[in-house]
């Protein structure tokens, strides 16, 4: 199996520290010893594959998947974007999985304490596949900004939590999407843990063109993720 | 590299204390939701010797982490991968993905009920690639799973021996036989004397 095309390695640059003074839980939990660096093998470059069919329209409308006696409560939005590789490739039929807080900032996770209401109608997880041009889409409520014991009065921004899978097993990606103008996200640790141009990577963008008359406003967010380089490793 | 036409990665963020309803909805008891990757792999008539990983993912203090989310990833028992780019492709069911949180049992143990993979090439060990989210990660990270019982493998695996020799055991599953079966146990350590080597892949 001498035909492996690595992917493209890991740009530190775009990625945070394991260990981050800003967020705390971090000090006992990153490793702290150097990553070892290994050759690629098969097992890298190949990982699960998911038959689409098994996201249903349903997983994909966090509008409507929660219901019990009526809609949710919130801001109804439209949430959609490209999953590409670094080459610009899209990465098609795969699994997009997301969660978040309803509109209030309370998950319906049985840990979350935070003191505000659930929604019962709103559920706040999803999933779709990717289509041939590596497109996802969700409707959804729009997320509340919610506490956390971080530090004194910490907020977490409005944020809509992402997980995908690309070509391979090294190119898992689980991340969060913010919203344009949101004031909370210069100071949240998390989001700061990957400052400045990567940080706008992750902040999706209002977009007139998704947005549907009369029925929700549209944001776009795009996600790059690892995948085979185009050209052969040179070593 | 293609150089400056590559667009940028987006940024890892942590998977947050809150993923269970989301991720593993099944196995946390959260019933709107179908988990589309199930703890347990293989189905009846996946060929191979059935094995059960067992682990806990200790913090920096020795602590047993309640809220981390550990997923697996593997060949078949003939050492293929069900996947395009394997073009041997796999003949069983078996898909080789599973994913388990650590929340729901007592002593916070990651469990999967597998089979045990195959070599997936001449002078390469077997191995279960293993990945771990937790709150308190910021990006989630990388090992491998080796077994005990494959010694003389073990030792020309090109990727173990890419370790220092004296880090090599935190990647090594120790086999025990209980009543209930075969039983690799695979503590993930993340900081401290016997820090799991993590890898840069
Ligand atoms: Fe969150």
């Amino acid at each position: 199996m001498n035909d492996i095309t690595p992917f493209t390695s890991r740009d530190w640059d775009s990625q945070p520290n394991y260990i981050d003074s800003g967020y705390k839980s971090t000090t006992l939990r990153g490793p702290t010893q150097p990553l070892v660096k290994i050759p690629t093998t098969l097992t890298e470059v190949t990982g699960p594959v998911f038959t689409p069919a098994r996201a249903t329209d349903l997983d994909a409308d966090l509008t409507r998947n929660g219901r019990v006696n009526g809609e949710p409560l919130g801001e109804r939005i439209i949430v959609t974007g490209r999953v590409l590789d670094e080459m610009g490739r899209p990465v098609r039929n795969s699994l997009v999985e997301v969660w978040q807080a309803n509109s209030t900032g309370r998950y319906v996770h049985k840990v979350d304490q935070h003191d505000a209401p659930l929604d019962p109608n709103f559920y706040g997880a999803g999933r779709c596949a990717t289509d041939e041009n590596g497109v996802y889409r969700f409707k959804t409520i729009k997320p509340g900004a919610y506490p956390w014991g971080n530090h004194f009065n910490a907020w977490r921004p409005n944020h809509i939590h992402f997980s995908l899978f690309g070509a391979g097993i090294a190119s898992r990606l689980v991340t969060q999407m913010y919203f344009p103008g949101d004031p909370l996200i210069p100071l949240d640790p998390i989001a700061q843990a990957t400052p400045g141009e990567p940080l706008e990577r992750l902040i999706s963008k209002f977009s007139l063109d998704v947005t549907e008359e009369g029925y929700a406003l549209g944001y776009v967010f795009d996600i790059v993720l690892r995948g085979p380089n185009a050209t052969p490793m040179e070593d | 590299m293609a150089g400056n036409n590559m667009l940028k990665q987006t940024p890892s963020q942590t998977v947050g204390p809150y993923f269970a309803y989301g991720l593993t909805p099944t196995q946390y008891g959260y019933s709107q939701l179908d988990s589309l990757v199930a703890p347990a792999t293989p189905e009846e008539d996946t060929p191979g010797e059935r094995i059960t990983v067992i682990g806990q993912v200790l913090d920096g203090a020795g602590k047993p982490v309640d809220d981390a989310m550990i997923e697996i990833w593997q060949a078949d028992a003939e050492g293929r991968y069900a996947h395009p780019s394997d073009p041997r492709g796999s003949n069983s069911p078996f898909q080789g993905f599973g994913r388990c949180g650590t929340g729901p049992d007592p002593m916070n143990r990651f469990r999967f009920d597998t089979i045990k993979p195959g070599a997936v090439e001449d002078g390469h060990a077997p191995h279960i690639a293993v990945l771990v989210f937790m709150r308190g990660m910021l990006l989630h990270a990388y090992t491998r799973l080796y077994f005990s019982d494959e010694r003389d493998a073990n030792a020309k695996d090109p990727v173990l021996s890419a370790v220092p020799a004296d880090r090599r055991d935190t990647l090594i599953a120790q086999r025990e036989e209980t009543p209930s079966g075969t039983v690799y146990r695979f503590d993930i350590r993340m900081q401290g004397d016997k820090e799991t080597v993590f890898f840069d892949v």
